[in-house]
């Protein structure tokens, strides 16, 4: 038993010391740590009720006096508030999202790569034909169908970009599925669902792992996108995406209101992107996008 | 080669009825159906909703409601907008024109730009450049293209005033070259940032992969000199991966013109899209969803029909 404890260990710590080794990746992860802090913890520092209106301090700039530290908005609501209260929106659908898309992707993958044959040819098709559309396209016109809540837009993005993840968890099973523990597994007497979620599922969990990272950050991008065209989160809840909305009305006079959620977003973008890379090259090397 | 266009051809079928079936499901499950807008307005009442159901053909079986539009779509009639009964197809081809201008402008920058960094960075492995072309490429990754453009406005646009914010010609100039090159700039930059980084990556590793190989070595040996090994050797056969790449990301140039469309006030098809959908346009929405899916199955097919050409190996599988 102790044998078995002490080897996923020492994977781990292999891992660990070849992503410590990536500094852009560590930068990236660290960042997206201090963001999720900062999100679960925004009611702590938010100097402010992030819906708060006060009209007398509209377009405060930024750094003039302690209560507003980052300006206000149009309204007189506290920006630093607001970005933190948006960055919980914008992480908590990024999340969503990403769960959404791994468990779809992860699913239709393992399904098409171990049942083969016409499964996996009616599957696959069906991800060539998902990917003929433009992803703004499809995630607009859906989520213009639907109710915008934070959960229907997580969801609708989740729904609209899980194809590449079931491609690289499709490749990785049909690659495993030819191993010596499956066939054992099966000598066993494992049922099929067995050897799928049992079995083959935890030996793809690298390429899912790095796959999932990368997504957190492309869900946040268009959670801005579909904001930003007015059709993500609604006002009066912030979201990083539609306060650049609001901000672009004031762009000329007010350019900061516009520049902090951008560089919100890419900030974020930019944290899981580079720990998504990271991740890659220490997980696995076959896996490297750059040899 | 005849057998190979054959079985490509063949195989774009079942993508096209896929990718009607999706476009035609997605309108019939928009809330209210194809006719929502209608059930919006106050002044039209429940039996003139009947009555535009009948002249729709609404009322009949949804298979056969199918083939018609998809009978339609295949033969050139796309069906009718809603607020002025134009034809869908019509009022998509008027705007093509401005979104190829657009893309194909990005496109070209793009592709000589990332294609030379990324061949710099394959041949300079490691060097100060390649590990600042790397990096650089995944922060030009991470920016949101609408942010990015709305910089752009500021900077160019507002303080400096280089460059016009927006739009496609100054009033009163409209087929004037050169306003139009100088509307052109900013919305190119902006949506070519992107595909220089992704065209970067790409060609940097394809030349990696390449510049391995036996026949990279044979030509060394045999004394040619490396202008011409990588003009001669490795280009043809790096450029394999990258024509491929060429037909996968048109989708996200559509989506990326889109979003550029917006910010610019473009008149093209992304402006016509977010238009559709503010006024509930179905018929326009579904028509440039198969306007556009048909463009990148005939791209993809296009890309695998050069890359046959370039490579007799393809062609015999």
């Amino acid at each position: 038993m102790s044998a078995t404890a002490a080897a996923p260990q020492s994977q781990i710590g292999r891992v660990w010391t070849r992503f410590r080794r990536h500094r852009l990746a560590l930068a990236g992860g660290f960042v997206v740590a201090l963001l999720l802090a900062s999100a679960l913890f925004a009611p702590a520092f938010a100097p402010q009720d992030p819906t708060l209106l006060d009209t007398a301090l509209r377009f405060r700039p930024p750094f003039a006096d302690w209560a507003h530290p980052l300006g206000t908005d149009e309204l007189g609501r506290d920006t630093l508030s607001r970005l933190l209260y948006g960055g919980r929106v914008s992480l908590t659908v990024g999340l969503v999202a990403m769960v959404t898309t791994v468990m779809t992707g992860a699913l239709i993958g393992i399904t098409a790569g171990f049942l083969g044959g016409v499964v996996d040819n009616l599957l696959m098709r069906f991800v060539d034909t998902m990917l003929c559309f433009p992803q703004v396209f499809l995630l607009l016109v859906v989520a213009a169908f639907v109710p915008p809540t934070l959960l229907s837009i997580s969801l609708v993005i989740g729904l609209t970009s899980w194809m590449e993840v079931s491609r690289i968890v499709r490749a990785e099973i049909l690659h495993l599925k030819e191993q010596d523990f499956v066939a054992a597994a099966r000598a066993l007497g494992a049922s099929r669902a067995r050897i799928m979620f049992r079995e083959l599922l935890p030996n793809a969990a690298a390429p899912i792992l790095v796959a999932a990272t990368l997504k957190v950050a492309s869900a946040v991008l268009m959670e801005s996108y579909i904001s930003y065209l007015g059709y993500g989160v609604q006002p009066p809840l912030a979201s990083w995406g539609n306060m650049l909305t609001n901000a672009q009305g004031y762009f000329d006079t007010v350019p900061w209101l516009a520049i902090l959620p951008g560089a919100a977003i890419t900030l974020t973008v930019m944290g899981f992107n580079f720990m998504g890379d990271g991740l890659r090259d220490a997980l696995d090397p076959r896996l490297r996008m750059d040899p | 080669m005849i057998g190979f266009v054959a079985w490509r051809l063949l195989q774009a079928i079942p993508l096209l009825i896929g990718v009607s079936l999706i476009g035609f499901g997605l309108m019939h499950l928009a809330p209210g159906g194809p006719l929502a807008v209608y059930t919006l307005n106050p002044t039209i009442q429940a039996q003139d909703i009947e009555r535009i159901k009948i002249i729709f053909g609404l009322d009949q079986p949804v298979h056969v409601q199918y083939v018609k539009w998809a009978t339609g779509i295949f033969s050139g009639n796309w069906g009718y907008t809603f607020f002025g009964g134009r034809p869908v197809l019509g009022v998509i081809l008027e705007r093509l024109p401005a979104t190829l201008l657009l893309m194909g402008s990005a496109l070209s920058v793009a592709i000589v730009l990332g294609l030379s960094i990324g061949v710099l960075g394959a041949v300079k492995r490691y060097s100060v450049f390649d590990v600042l072309a790397t990096t650089g490429a995944l922060f030009a990754l991470s920016f949101p293209t609408f942010w990015f453009g709305l910089m752009a406005i500021f900077v160019f646009a507002i303080e400096l005033r280089w460059l016009p914010s927006g739009g496609m010609w100054e009033l009163g100039e409209e087929g004037n070259i050169l306003s139009l090159l100088r509307h052109l700039v900013l919305p190119t930059m902006v949506l070519a940032l992107v595909i220089t980084a992704t065209w970067s990556r790409y060609s940097r590793s394809a030349f990696l992969e390449v510049m391995q190989q036996d026949f990279m070595r044979t030509a060394r040996a045999k004394g040619v000199p490396p202008a011409a090994r990588l003009m001669r050797h490795a280009f043809p056969n790096a450029a394999k991966p990258l024509i491929a790449l060429l037909g996968v990301e048109l989708p996200f140039l559509f989506s990326g013109a889109l979003v550029t469309e917006t910010i610019f006030g473009w008149p093209g098809m992304g402006r016509l899209f977010v238009d559709a959908l503010n006024m509930k346009e179905y018929p326009v929405l579904m028509g440039m969803m198969m306007f556009t899916a048909i463009f990148v199955i005939i791209g993809n097919l296009l890309a695998d029909l050069a890359i046959a050409v370039i490579d007799p190996r393809v062609r015999l599988r």
